[in-house]
């Protein structure tokens, strides 16, 4: 490896045409060494298609971008400490778990006593003989974690992992990945679960349409978001003429389960108050709240669906 | 590209695929040789097209190895229809994606499949003729045939060029299959088209303008399964066979390398 990297993956103007119609448009991002990485976007957004020239399963119509330090022109220099699961797992329905991990240990080279260590990990140790095909969508997926975890990678970059797994496993993957950052691996995650994301993603990058929209620290995306005040009146019956009195004041309302979400900054919390005093209302309650990575994606990308 | 080898014969020897493969040839081979010997006095005939062969040429040292020559071509047909699933497979199961990423080398995946491929090959090939010679052994007696010939060294040569040439066939039916997979990246397809040529498209081709023959690949693969024919010269066949494999390989071998694995 090129030590001297501070970036796992760097992506400078990486673009893929199909067919005229641009899959990821001059992408530009840099996915910092040893971070969690949260890649996120709706779909067919570009996300899989950037995974894959990273991965070097596609070759990029334009630009450049660099994994591990290493140029993705030469994938076999860098992939052999990349682990990966695309687009969900994939293995041969009539071989056992362990012999699926097996193929691809003793195709990429890795000690064979490693597949029943990842089984454990993943906790298919007891189905570890059972054939792929008898697999549940949730055992298919840590089955695929166990594979991307063969080479002991430096970076590991996984599509939708969290895909089909009960909130326990959801749980355990969180674990897994939070362990690996601890020693020092680079993820590179997407995933459907923004809250997820939040939760273990010190940086994210975004997509919408091909394009990045953001690209940077998780932090630094919410905390350039409007917060919201919301403000709950002591009786149901105040919301409408509540409603009307900071309509007419300027501000943008949306009704949620009998509480006001007023998208305005922090300091108007004071004005909101005294504004509904003045109206002979009493407040139960008003807080600012940050709005969510959820919240803030679809804001950004427009897609509330 | 070794480690790509050990990989892919840890998918070829999987049970459902080995047993089957086994099953198959083995009942093909022992069928085509037990109707030699046991349909000896048939009007009908005992061996291919409705011809016949009699005890006097099955003592001679040729008769060791006729069986398991009938069988040759089907052989080259299970061969084509494996090298067509386990190539093709990679794609409709998405597995190939898992591949490379392990050996980012498409050419070595490539020839460490194909080697793999060939030894899994040559072991059926191996059984079918094993299991040939040893059913018309036990079946001799009863047909009236006369094995003494069948020790001698030159039945000895004779089972060496035998083996040797439904091996070559198999290889290239086998391979044929191989590009068909790289091609259509469905089994199901790369089957259906290969075994629809060679056992049928071909012949009705053949009858139809029979100057075709000499020059269609599976009538050619055949051939160096029976070691050539006055009419259709082993030699032939070899420049035949090789030139459709060199190209089509090549075609297939360029595409697998610069096709994107998108799906």
């Amino acid at each position: 490896m090129n030590k001297t990297a501070v970036s796992a993956i760097s992506a400078s103007d990486l673009t893929k045409i199909y067919g005229g119609r641009a899959a990821l448009s001059h992408g530009s991002f840099v996915v910092p060494a040893g971070s969690v990485c949260g890649f996120v976007g709706p779909n067919g957004s570009g996300k899989t298609t950037t995974i894959r020239m990273l991965l070097g399963l596609i070759t990029p119509s334009g630009g450049s971008a660099t994994v591990l330090g290493e140029s993705i022109k030469h994938p076999e220099k860098y992939l052999p400490r990349v682990g990966a699961m695309i687009e969900g797992p994939a293995f041969y329905p009539a071989l056992s778990g362990r012999e699926n991990l097996k193929v691809l240990a003793e195709l990429g080279g890795f000690p064979l006593s490693r597949v029943d260590e990842l089984l454990a990990k993943v906790d298919l140790a007891d189905r570890g003989g059972s054939k792929f095909k008898t697999y549940s969508l949730g055992m298919k997926q840590r089955l695929g974690i166990a594979a991307a975890l063969l080479p002991n990678p430096e970076l590991l970059i996984l599509d939708e992992p969290t895909n089909g797994l009960d909130p326990s496993g959801i749980q355990e993957v969180r674990g897994i990945i939070r362990d690996l950052a601890i020693g020092g691996t680079t993820v590179f995650v997407s995933s459907h679960i923004l809250s997820e994301l939040e939760m273990i993603c010190e940086y994210l990058v975004m997509l919408r349409e091909g394009k990045v929209i953001f690209s940077g620290r998780t932090q630094e995306l919410l905390s350039a978001q409007k917060p919201i005040i919301i403000a709950r009146p002591e009786y149901e019956v105040d919301l409408t003429k509540l409603t009307n009195t900071l309509s007419e004041a300027g501000y943008q309302i949306v009704i949620v389960d009998g509480s006001l979400h007023i998208a305005a900054a922090k300091e108007e919390s004071a004005e909101i108050n005294r504004l509904a005093f003045d109206s002979g209302i009493t407040l139960s309650s008003i807080s600012v709240v940050l709005p969510t990575l959820e919240e803030t994606f679809f804001e950004m990308t427009g897609d509330n669906k | 590209m070794i480690r790509v080898v050990i990989a892919e014969l840890r998918k070829l020897r999987r049970p459902s695929l080995l047993l089957g493969t086994i099953a198959t040839v083995g009942g093909l081979s022992a069928l085509f040789t037990s109707i030699v010997f046991l349909m000896i006095d048939s009007e009908d005939g005992n061996t291919k097209r409705g011809e016949s062969i009699g005890p006097k040429e099955l003592s001679e040292a040729l008769g060791l190895v006729y069986g398991f020559k009938l069988v040759g071509t089907f052989l080259g047909v299970v061969a084509l229809c494996i090298f067509a699933s386990q190539t093709a497979q990679e794609y409709s199961l998405g597995t190939l994606r898992n591949l490379l990423v392990r050996q980012p080398s498409r050419m070595k995946i490539l020839a460490g499949k194909f080697i793999a491929m060939k030894l899994f090959a040559l072991v059926m090939v191996l059984f079918a003729g094993a299991l040939s010679i040893a059913i018309s052994y036990a079946l001799a007696g009863r047909a009236k045939v006369d094995t003494t010939a069948w020790g001698t060294s030159a039945a000895m040569h004779i089972l060496f060029e035998s083996a040797l040439n439904i091996f070559l066939a198999t290889l290239c039916f086998g391979t044929f299959g191989m590009i068909l997979g790289l091609l259509f990246r469905s089994p199901i397809s790369a089957i259906a088209v290969g075994v629809l040529w060679n056992l049928i498209l071909e012949n009705i081709l053949a009858a139809l303008i029979n100057s075709t023959a000499k020059w269609l690949p599976g009538i050619n693969f055949a051939n160096l399964g029976e070691g050539g024919n006055p009419d259709l010269t082993y030699k032939h066949s070899i420049a035949i066979s090789l030139s459709y494999l060199i190209i089509g390989g090549a075609i297939a071998a360029i595409l697998f390398k610069k096709r994107d694995v998108a799906n």
